[in-house]
C-alpha cells in the first residue's frame, strides 16, 4: 500500500507540525461561525444593549448611562449581589465538607462503593425544572411529606419564609451537586500514591492523623476545582430557583440571574437586564480567575497544551 | 453547570494523571465518619426519589390520607392517563427534535474543528480560533440570554424549535472542541504519516483514523451535551411561546402551574419525564460515568 508515491502537491510539505495545514483550516469554519454568532456577538450585544433602551419587542434606542444609573442606584442589585453570595457561601460550606468525606469513603474499592457511585449519579440526571417541582411538592406545608408523616419539625412553610427559603434553595442544590463532587474526590482521592499511607501507618499515625496530613493536602487542588465549579455554577441557577420560589417570597431569593430575567423579559426593561448581565459575566469571570490564583497555577492550567 | 467549571476540572484532572494509579487501600482503620455519611446521604437522596415513584401512582384523594411513605394500596395508572393527555407525546417528541438536532451537529462540527486545531497547529488563525472557544468556556448562557433572544427574532425563529437548537448547538461547541482536541492529541503523529503516504485527504483521514480512535471521546461528549439540551430550561423558556412548541422542562412548569396541588399527577408527570434519561443511564452508565469523572480530564 504504502509504496504508491505520495502525490507531488504534499511531498513538498515539511511535516513537523502535523503536515499540510493549510488544507484543513476550513474544517473549524462551521463551528467558528455557529460560535462567532450565538457566542461572541451576544457577548459583545449585552454590552451594547447595557447602553440602550428596549422592552423586548418594539425599537431599540440609544439610551446612553440611563440603564446602568438605574441599576447601580437601584437597592434591588446589590440585595441581588448578596442574595447570589449568600447562597453561593451556604452551598459551598455544606457541600464540601459533606462531598470531601463521602467521597474519601467512596475511594474504596469494594464492590457495594461502585453501585453507591451508581445511585449517586441519578439527582445528576433530573432536570432542575423537574426538581424543582419535586422539592415544591415535598416540601408543601399542607400536602406535603411533612404534614403527611405529622413530624413536627418538617411541617414548616418552607418556601414561605425567606430565611427557610435560602435555606432549600441551598439543600436542593446540595441534594443534586454533592454526589457530584463526591464523585471528584472520590477520583482525587484514589490518584493518592498508597504508599505514602503506607509510610504513615508505619509511623503509627492514626486514621485521623492521615486524613489531615496526607488526604486533605493531596486534595488540594481537587478542592479547589470541586470549589469553582460550585461556586461559578452558583451564579447560574437560574431554573432551580425559578421554578421553586420565582425569586420569593418577596425577594428573599432573588439572585442575579432571576433578577435579570424579571427585570428583562418580564418588565421589559432590557436594558437595565443587560446591565445586570454584564455584572454577572464580571463576577464570573473575577471568581473563576480568583480561585485559580488560590491554587497557584497560574494560567497553566486552562491554557496548558491548547 | 456552566461550561467554565467543566474546563476546570479538564485541568485538575491533568494535574492528577500524572500521579501514580494505584489501586486499593486495604489494611486501614474503617472510616466510620465517611461511611455512616456515605449511607446517610444515599437515604437523602433516594427518599424523595422513592416518594415521587410512589405517590404518582396514587390517586388524589388517597394521597391526602395515605402514609405518604407508603405505596398505595390499589395502584393506579390515572395519573400518567392524564398527563398523556395533557400532550406529553408531542412534548417528548419536541425534546427529542431538538436534542438530537443540536447535539450530532455540535459534535460533528466540533470533531472537525478539534481535528483542524490539531492538524493545523501551526496556523495563527486556528490558534487563534482554539483560544476564542477556550475563552467560550466562561460565558455563561444566561448572561448572553438577551441578545440572544434578539438574535432568534431577527432571524425570524422565534417560537421555532430551530429556536433552542441553534444557541445550543454554539454553546456545546467550546467544551466539546476543548475535550476532543485533547483526545485527537493523543493519536500518534505517525498514524497521520502513513495515512497521508497512502494518499488519504484529510477528510478521510478525519473519517477513517481520528473519528474511530476518538469514539469514546465523542460518546462522552455527546452524553454530556445530551443530557444538558434534553433537561435545558432558559432557553425555551425565552424562546417558545406557543404550548405545541414546548419541549419536556417547560412543559412540565406549564403543567405544575395547570394542575396546582394534584401532586400525583404532577410528579406523574416528572416521572415520565425523567423516565427516557434514566433508561439511557442504565443502558450507558459506564459510559457517562468515567466520561464525567474521567473522561474530561482525559
Amino acid at each position: 500500500m504504502t509504496t504508491v508515491a505520495p502525490p507531488p502537491l504534499r511531498v513538498d510539505r515539511p511535516t513537523s507540525s502535523g503536515g499540510r495545514s493549510g488544507g484543513v483550516a476550513w474544517m473549524a469554519v462551521p463551528a467558528l461561525i455557529m460560535f462567532l454568532i450565538f457566542g461572541v456577538v451576544p457577548l459583545v450585544g449585552v454590552l451594547a444593549l447595557s447602553f440602550a433602551q428596549w422592552d423586548g419587542i418594539g425599537e431599540i434606542k440609544p439610551a446612553g448611562l440611563d440603564a446602568w444609573q438605574s441599576v447601580l442606584s437601584d437597592p434591588g442589585l446589590p440585595h441581588a449581589l448578596w442574595v447570589t453570595f449568600l447562597i453561593m457561601a451556604l452551598s459551598w460550606l455544606f457541600q464540601t465538607p459533606l462531598s470531601l468525606l463521602i467521597g474519601v469513603f467512596l475511594a474504596g474499592h469494594e464492590r457495594y462503593r461502585e453501585w453507591l457511585a451508581v445511585l449517586y449519579f441519578i439527582p445528576l440526571l433530573l432536570s432542575s425544572a423537574a426538581l424543582a417541582i419535586t422539592f415544591k411538592a415535598l416540601l408543601d406545608p399542607n400536602f406535603g411529606l411533612g404534614s403527611g408523616l405529622g413530624i413536627e419539625f418538617l411541617n414548616q412553610d418552607w418556601l414561605g419564609e425567606s430565611k427557610l427559603a435560602v435555606g432549600v434553595v441551598v439543600f436542593v442544590v446540595s441534594w443534586q451537586f454533592i454526589p457530584f463532587h463526591s464523585l471528584i474526590y472520590q477520583g482525587g482521592v484514589r490518584q493518592i500514591p498508597r504508599a505514602m499511607y503506607e509510610a504513615a501507618q508505619i509511623d503509627g499515625a492514626g486514621r485521623m492523623r492521615q486524613f489531615f496530613s496526607i488526604t486533605l493536602p493531596q486534595l488540594k487542588y481537587t478542592i479547589i476545582t470541586s470549589s469553582t465549579l460550585m461556586v461559578v455554577g452558583s451564579l447560574t441557577f437560574f431554573d432551580l430557583i425559578f421554578v421553586l420560589t420565582a425569586g420569593g417570597p418577596g425577594d428573599a431569593t432573588r439572585a442575579l440571574a432571576l433578577d435579570m430575567y424579571q427585570r428583562g423579559f418580564m418588565a421589559g426593561l432590557m436594558g437595565p437586564a443587560s446591565v445586570i448581565a454584564v455584572i454577572l459575566v464580571l463576577v464570573g469571570l473575577g471568581l473563576a480567575l480568583g480561585l485559580r490564583r488560590l491554587g497557584g497555577r497560574g494560567d497553566e492550567s486552562q491554557l496548558e497544551g491548547a | 453547570m456552566t461550561t467554565l467549571t467543566t474546563g476546570a476540572r479538564t485541568a485538575d484532572a491533568q494535574q492528577q494523571q500524572e500521579a501514580p494509579r494505584r489501586r486499593g487501600r486495604r489494611g486501614m482503620a474503617r472510616n466510620w465518619i465517611g461511611g455512616t455519611l456515605g449511607w446517610l446521604w444515599l437515604l437523602i437522596v433516594l427518599v424523595p426519589i422513592y416518594w415521587i415513584v410512589i405517590t404518582s401512582f396514587k390517586t388524589q384523594s388517597t394521597y391526602f390520607v395515605e402514609n405518604p411513605l407508603v405505596p398505595a394500596k390499589d395502584p393506579t395508572l390515572e395519573n400518567y392517563r392524564l398527563v398523556l393527555e395533557a400532550g406529553f407525546v408531542r412534548y417528548f417528541m419536541n425534546s427529542v427534535i431538538i436534542t438530537i438536532g443540536a447535539v450530532v451537529p455540535a459534535v460533528a462540527i466540533s470533531f472537525m474543528a478539534a481535528y483542524a486545531i490539531v492538524r493545523g497547529s501551526g496556523k495563527r488563525f486556528l490558534r487563534w480560533t482554539n483560544s476564542l472557544f477556550l475563552m467560550g468556556l466562561a460565558i455563561p448562557l444566561q448572561a448572553v440570554i438577551i441578545p440572544v433572544y434578539l438574535i432568534i427574532i431577527k432571524l425570524k425563529m422565534y417560537d421555532t424549535l430551530g429556536a433552542i437548537i441553534l444557541p445550543s448547538i454554539a454553546f456545546a461547541i467550546p467544551l466539546s472542541v476543548l475535550v476532543l482536541t485533547n483526545f485527537i492529541r493523543d493519536v500518534p503523529k505517525e498514524l497521520f504519516e502513513s495515512m497521508r503516504m497512502d494518499g488519504a485527504t484529510e477528510w478521510g483521514t478525519l473519517l477513517h483514523l481520528a473519528f474511530p480512535l476518538t469514539r469514546p471521546a465523542l460518546v462522552t461528549v455527546t452524553i454530556y451535551h445530551g443530557l444538558t439540551i434534553w433537561n435545558g430550561f432558559l432557553l425555551p423558556l425565552v424562546l417558545i411561546q406557543s404550548p405545541d412548541n414546548r419541549p419536556l422542562p417547560l412543559a412540565l412548569w406549564n403543567f405544575q402551574g395547570q394542575y396546582g396541588t394534584n401532586f400525583p399527577a404532577i410528579l406523574a408527570s416528572v416521572v415520565l419525564t425523567t423516565l427516557p434519561i434514566l433508561v439511557m443511564y442504565a443502558v450507558g452508565r459506564r459510559q457517562l460515568l468515567s466520561g464525567l469523572t474521567a473522561g474530561f480530564g482525559k
